[in-house]
């Protein structure tokens, strides 16, 4: 079984997100970018996935993205088989997915994952737009796979604690919300190796062109409509202060 | 192409959620602007048209595949749906479902999504979006272009519409994609009973990442016993198996509108927050001060929860 | 007495008295066997040894040997020299006691175990060899040697029971805490440490016994050769046959039972020399080579990883000088005693894991050892069954590997020279590899891995704390400075630390130091990052720094984190950047002293908090003493001070792990140890301490009886002079 992880580097949500001059985009220039917090996610299951039932885990990147080849390395240190990097740029999701469509034709998988989302997904999520290129089946908010004959079971969860397991023919694309367990830690030194071992194969695609459709008139911080009173002093003060709180509103007896 | 505003309602059990009534309502406000309808799409048995009195239609496929939330079925007759009533916007929740299909539709019906959208209006000719990107800090305003378009929206962030009356019902024949499916659900998981019912509690105590360890959740127990409210917890902790999923508050798990939410060692993630800003009062911990907890809560600290935790038992326990 | 009397050949004692050719025979088989055992037991364990890697320590031995003849014999050094063993420096240092009863029994049993040597040779060599050369015997064992000999014997012999009598009583009547065995991990199946115990006390008796039975044998000899007068030169022996002689025993019968105990005493004594190799004895002979081979510095200055291995997993990854550690433990218990982690209520006491290890090492490797061994009903901890891997994990558990806290406080009071630290870092770098770590660990070691600090926060908010300062501080990226402040993360992230930061940056500028900072260029210096065992990591984040300071134009360095001080100073150098490397307690006790930061005086009664990293580890303890002086506050010292410093618990990486578990966490047990004392300050010189101590005061509930102030803070309050400019001190006593 080839399972394709689809891995997409991201603004570091701990960083200052700068806007462009024209204040229509975020300023990517001095911007660091790490691997989407659900991709790691994605990576993590299928490497359950292999672990439990065989297969061969291939971490795909797009070349355009900043700092990917770490990602991407990084992947290869904690289990993944290989790494490529796709050629092309894309910051829209509709370019990524028409880039990554071209080369799952040219490199069929039996299983992609990928992040159920990304924090800068603004004009949609990756792997519903991907299955549909390719006409497969797909599932969201996925939160543990597991291979069967011809399929893959998954589970798939809604609001309110409610979750589903489906039965999908593969292949299949799945958005994984959660690994089954936390990402695993890579060591440097690891990575470090894989970095020595060689450069990461690029691939050249024929993707149609694609686009959104999307036009952003401006972006902004939201205002801080309003801030919480702090609470200060010795931790047996600020107890005794959120006591009359909660006493005032009759929760605590006494 | 027309000016109508289709909602896909979502049902649990029988009923309407809250989120299709949300965005019911926007529905309807678009559909006026644009002197569009504003129409209902439920698939499977048709039970819950009657809920959608706000609605001008309610459009209704029934067929087996539909009997469950099958998201490729979902998706087919969805496009159906859009194909046959060819509406000007489709609006979507941004949970599990909308996240199911919108995209994929954004490609098949080849029409703009927006995503993580809080807010649609009409400006003159164009439809603009609000949305939420790069985890909460920037809003976007979008402009969607052409003549059709789909929302995803986040959950809460519009008012509820009340039906009232009763919308025309148009039933649908299914297409025939519907008989060979490639998607089957072999199970379906209710939130476990027997659990307390954090929805239904005058108080939590919510503990998030800042808690350390599960060794630690003891300490939120013992607080918890001692205020008499039960324990809940944002994503992180039920995704480390902490706790089970009946505890999970935010957009993925519960949400929970008590009398006092108590949060500790929650930054305040949006998924969390969407499912606790409604609490009557919310005071939050967390050593940072910057975290965005603070910008929902009422009140706040940034004492060490594992100060502070042990100092409350110990005060309410007298 | 006349001269001819002494030279006379009578003066001396037979060897066989009264045991015949048979009994003689029988004695020089058994002798034989006793020997062959003796040397079988060594070859096994030599041959464990030599399954372990070199450990580039043959240098060290050989200084030991020949270099400066006294290192280590007043106080403790990195290494030791053989004088240093000889005056058991290292057991003395921290309990003279026990350390002079050691003593005793070292230089008694070594005595006694020349005088069986002499014995032999005069007897077994001297005699025959002359007997084929010149046809006739030839003995020394006569005369003034044997008078000689016989006095420091016997009078040895008392030196020796003197001391065996104090360690058996200490051992069983006073039993100090560091002798109580019980496990600070209790495994789930339960375990046994009755044979330990056995163990010691079989080797104590056995040593009794041999000395007992020699005293009787002299006693019984002189009575029964009716007392010569020269046996006067034996004057303990005699008293023993006065004593008989007394209770009405007559020479014939003393002859009679003399042949009895002759063999008692035999059989203990040859029963002794076969049972070294397989117990506790074996320390005798392995103690002062570990000695010799002992590096302190090995812990500042951490070793490599075994080329090709991320960390420990099998027998093959240690070194023979980590192995031969393992079976040089005593079970003293003076590392299990001071082990922050231990008196925390952590799993871990350096003892046991050395214990674990020994007995796991043992069993994998064919090792043989009788008694001094645990017993469990599962085979678990060191009863582990040989594997490829797991030791780290399985023999020692993860969680008591991730308690340590690198205050190396175990190294530096071990009296027989066991580094359990790098051995620990070693088994840690094995649980990095396999992932097993605290999640927030993980989270810290990301975020260092991005971001080059353990905070998650950007790299490009390094620096912010400097903003509000009035003078700007000079980027040594850009302009050339005399020092280079290297901050560290506590000092730049922490919002409560700021203030110390930009405290100690207005100090400076007022004294007319010429230093810079990085900026956001500065990274972790990584010294917890290696002790955590991610040494990739580590490298990483060295070979920025490096990078960085090689193109920054400074004279030297000092810092504010004395973790980040000892990597700068001790480990850097190995890879090309060799710098001068200041604390900054050292730096402004230079300034106070030389009157470029004038000073009056404050009158506070303080204590002070020795960082582990500074004191013990670099020995940096007069310089913050010295301002506290220069500043007039009374220093009140808490009973671990300098070197013997007490651990806060956030070394070694412990400061990004959860302590909740703890059942009382190192730093409220130190402020504990303070609030003794009366004073009105704790003062420290490490930004971590600033937040652990400032934490403990609180939970110990002591916040309005002591004040967590670091040393800066105070210079501060008592700078007098140039013109503070407008809310540029902060008032500590606001």
């Amino acid at each position: 079984m080839r399972i394709v992880v689809l891995m997409k580097a991201v603004p570091d949500l701990v960083e200052e997100i700068e806007l462009t001059p024209e204040g229509n985009d975020i300023d990517r220039e001095f911007l660091k970018f790490v691997l989407n917090e659900w991709d790691d996610q994605a990576l993590e299951e299928a490497l359950l996935v292999k672990e439990a039932s065989g297969g061969e885990v291939v971490a795909v990147g797009l070349a355009g993205d900043a700092d990917i080849d770490q990602s991407l390395y990084t992947a290869v240190a904690k289990g993944a088989d290989s790494a490529v990097k796709v050629i092309g740029e894309a910051t829209q999701t509709h370019e990524r997915a028409a880039l990554l469509a071209a080369y799952l034709r040219e490199n069929p998988a039996d299983l992609v994952l990928t992040g159920v989302q990304a924090p800068d997904d603004l004009d949609g999520q990756l792997a519903p737009m991907l299955a549909a290129h390719l006409g497969l089946p797909h599932v969201s908010v996925v939160v543990a796979v597991a291979v069967g004959e011809g399929a893959v079971v998954v589970r798939q969860e809604f609001a309110g604690g409610r979750s589903q397991e489906v039965s999908v023919k593969t292949p299949a694309v799945i958005g994984v919300q959660a690994a089954r367990q936390t990402p695993r830690y890579a060591p440097i030194s690891r990575i470090r190796q894989v970095m020595q071992s060689g450069a990461l194969p690029e691939v050249a695609v024929a993707a149609e062109a694609s686009g959104s459709g999307l036009r952003v008139r401006r972006m902004y911080e939201p205002e801080k409509t309003s801030h919480a009173h702090m609470l200060t002093g010795s931790a047996d003060e600020v107890a005794e202060k959120i006591i009359e709180l909660i006493r005032a509103r009759g929760l605590v007896k006494g | 192409m027309s000016n109508d505003v289709l909602v896909l309602a979502e049902r649990v059990g029988k009923q309407i959620t809250d989120s299709t009534y949300e965005l019911l309502g926007k529905a309807r406000e678009l559909a006026d602007a644009w002197g569009g309808r504003a129409e209902v799409a439920l698939f499977g048995p048709s039970e819950g048209a009657e809920q959608l009195g706000g609605a001008d239609a309610v459009i209704c496929i029934d067929h087996p595949a539909l009997s469950d939330y099958v998201p490729e079925a979902y998706e087919t007759a969805l496009l159906h749906v859009l194909t046959q009533r060819a509406p000007r916007l489709l609006l979507l929740s941004n949970a599990t479902v909308g996240l199911d299909l919108g995209a994929a539709l954004s490609v098949r019906w080849d029409a703009p999504l927006a995503a993580y959208a809080v807010d649609l209006a009409v400006d003159g000719d164009a439809l603009v979006a609000t949305t939420q990107i790069l985890g909460g800090k920037i809003l976007a305003e979008v402009e969607l272009g052409g003549s059709r378009a789909i929302a995803t929206v986040v959950g809460g962030s519009l008012p509820p519409m009340t039906p009232a009356g009763s919308a025309e019902v148009v039933t649908l024949a299914p297409p025939a994609e519907l008989d060979s499916s490639r998607m089957s659900v072999l199970q379906v998981f209710e939130p476990s009973g027997g659990d307390v019912d954090i929805t239904a509690a005058d108080m939590l105590v919510s503990i998030g990442r800042g808690i350390g360890s599960q060794d630690n959740l003891e300490l939120a127990e013992e607080l918890a016993q001692a205020l008499g409210a039960p324990v809940s917890a944002s994503r992180p902790i039920i995704d480390a198996g902490w706790m089970p999923k009946t505890r999970q508050v935010g957009k993925s798990g519960l949400k929970v509108k008590p009398k006092a939410y108590l949060a500790f060692g929650i930054s305040g993630a949006p998924e969390h927050l969407e499912g606790m800003r409604s609490a009557e009062l919310i005071i939050a911990c967390n050593t940072d001060a910057k975290a965005p907890i603070f910008d929902v809560a009422h009140y706040g600290t940034t004492v060490d929860l594992f100060d502070l935790m042990p100092a409350l038992a110990e005060k309410v326990k007298g | 007495m006349s001269l001819a009397a002494v030279l006379a050949e009578s003066v001396t004692r037979p060897v066989f008295q009264d045991i015949g050719w048979l009994g003689k025979t029988t004695f020089y088989v058994v002798s034989t066997l006793a020997i062959l055992v003796f040397a079988w037991g060594w070859w096994r364990r030599a041959a464990k040894y030599r399954r372990g890697r070199p450990a580039g320590r043959a240098g060290v031995l050989r200084a030991g040997l020949f270099g400066r003849p006294f290192a280590g014999v007043r106080r403790r050094e990195d290494r030791s020299s053989v004088a240093a063993v000889a005056a058991n420096s290292s057991i003395i240092r921290r309990d003279r006691g026990t350390g002079i009863a050691h003593l005793l029994i070292f230089w008694g049993f070594l005595t006694a175990f020349m005088a069986t040597v002499i014995l032999t040779v005069d007897y077994d060599i001297v005699r025959h060899l002359s007997r084929l050369i010149t046809g006739h015997e030839a003995s020394f064992f006569h005369g003034p040697f044997f008078l000689v000999y016989t006095f420091v014997v016997d009078t040895m012999g008392v030196a020796l029971l003197a001391g065996l009598v104090y360690m058996g009583v200490r051992r069983g009547l006073r039993r100090p805490g560091q002798l109580d065995y019980t496990r600070a991990e209790q495994p789930e199946g339960g375990y046994s440490r009755g044979r330990l115990v056995a163990g010691d006390w079989v080797f104590l008796g056995l040593l009794l016994g041999i000395l007992v039975t020699a005293y009787l044998l002299t006693g019984l000899r002189v009575l029964s050769q009716d007392l010569p007068w020269f046996t006067v030169f034996s004057p303990f022996g005699r008293l023993v046959a006065d004593g008989l002689a007394g209770l009405g025993m007559t020479p014939a019968a003393a002859a009679s039972v003399h042949t009895v105990v002759w063999w008692v005493h035999a059989a203990l004594a040859l029963g002794f020399v076969a049972y070294i190799p397989f117990s506790k004895a074996m320390h005798i002979l392995i103690d002062g080579v570990n000695l010799l081979a002992h590096d302190r510095s090995a812990t500042r200055r951490l070793p490599a990883p075994a080329p090709q291995k991320a960390g420990y997993s099998e027998i093959g990854d240690f070194t023979w000088k980590e192995l031969l550690d393992l079976d040089a433990c005593t079970k003293c218990g003076r590392c299990h005693d001071v082990c922050p982690a231990r008196t925390a209520g952590a799993p871990l006491s350096p003892r046991d894991l050395i214990l674990d290890l020994r007995q796991w090492v043992d069993t994998s490797a064919g090792g043989i050892t009788l008694l001094d061994r645990e017993t469990r009903t599962d085979a678990t901890g060191p009863l582990s069954p040989n594997g490829h891997s797991g030791i780290a994990g399985r023999v020692v558990s993860a969680r008591t590997l991730w308690s340590c806290t690198t205050c190396m406080h175990c190294v530096e009071v071990c009296p027989v020279g066991i580094e359990h630290v790098p051995t620990i870092v070693q088994l840690r770098r094995r649980l990095v590899d396999e992932g097993t770590m605290d999640p927030t660990l993980q989270t810290a070691l990301q975020n260092l891995a991005t971001q080059g600090n353990s905070f998650g926060k950007s790299a490009r908010m390094r620096a912010r704390w400097t903003r509000e300062l009035e003078t700007p501080i000079k980027d040594a990226r850009k302009e050339p400075v005399k020092y280079l402040w290297f901050v560290g993360d506590y000092a730049s992230f922490d919002d409560r630390l700021k203030v110390n930061s930009q405290t100690l940056a207005r100090i400076l500028a007022q004294a007319g130091v010429d230093f810079g900072i990085l900026y956001e260029d500065e990274w972790n210096a990584g010294n917890d990052v290696r002790r955590v065992g991610e040494e990739g990591l580590y490298e990483m984040l060295a070979e920025h720094n490096i990078e960085v300071m090689r193109n920054a134009q400074f004279e030297e360095i000092f810092t504010t984190d004395p973790h980040s001080l000892n990597t700068l100073r001790n480990e850097y150098p190995e890879r090309g950047a060799a710098y001068k490397v200041w604390h900054y307690t050292e730096l402004l006790a230079h300034l106070i002293e030389s009157g470029a930061i004038p000073v009056r005086p404050l009158g506070y009664k303080v204590t002070y908090h020795d960082p582990c990293y500074l004191a013990r580890y670099n020995g940096v303890v007069e310089a913050p003493r010295r301002i506290l002086a220069a500043l007039g506050c009374e220093l009140v010292e808490m009973g671990r001070n300098r070197a013997d410093t007490f651990c806060c618990g956030a070394g070694g990486g412990r400061i990004w792990m959860d302590d909740s578990f703890l059942t009382e966490r190192p730093s409220e047990n130190r402020i504990r140890e303070a609030v003794q004392l009366d004073v009105d300050n704790f003062i420290v010189s490490c930004p971590k301490d600033v937040t652990m101590y400032g934490d403990a005061v609180k939970t110990t509930g002591h916040e309005d009886r002591l004040r967590v102030r670091d040393i800066t803070l105070l210079v501060s309050e008592a700078m007098v002079g140039p013109v503070d400019p407008p809310g540029a001190l902060v008032r500590a006593t606001a």
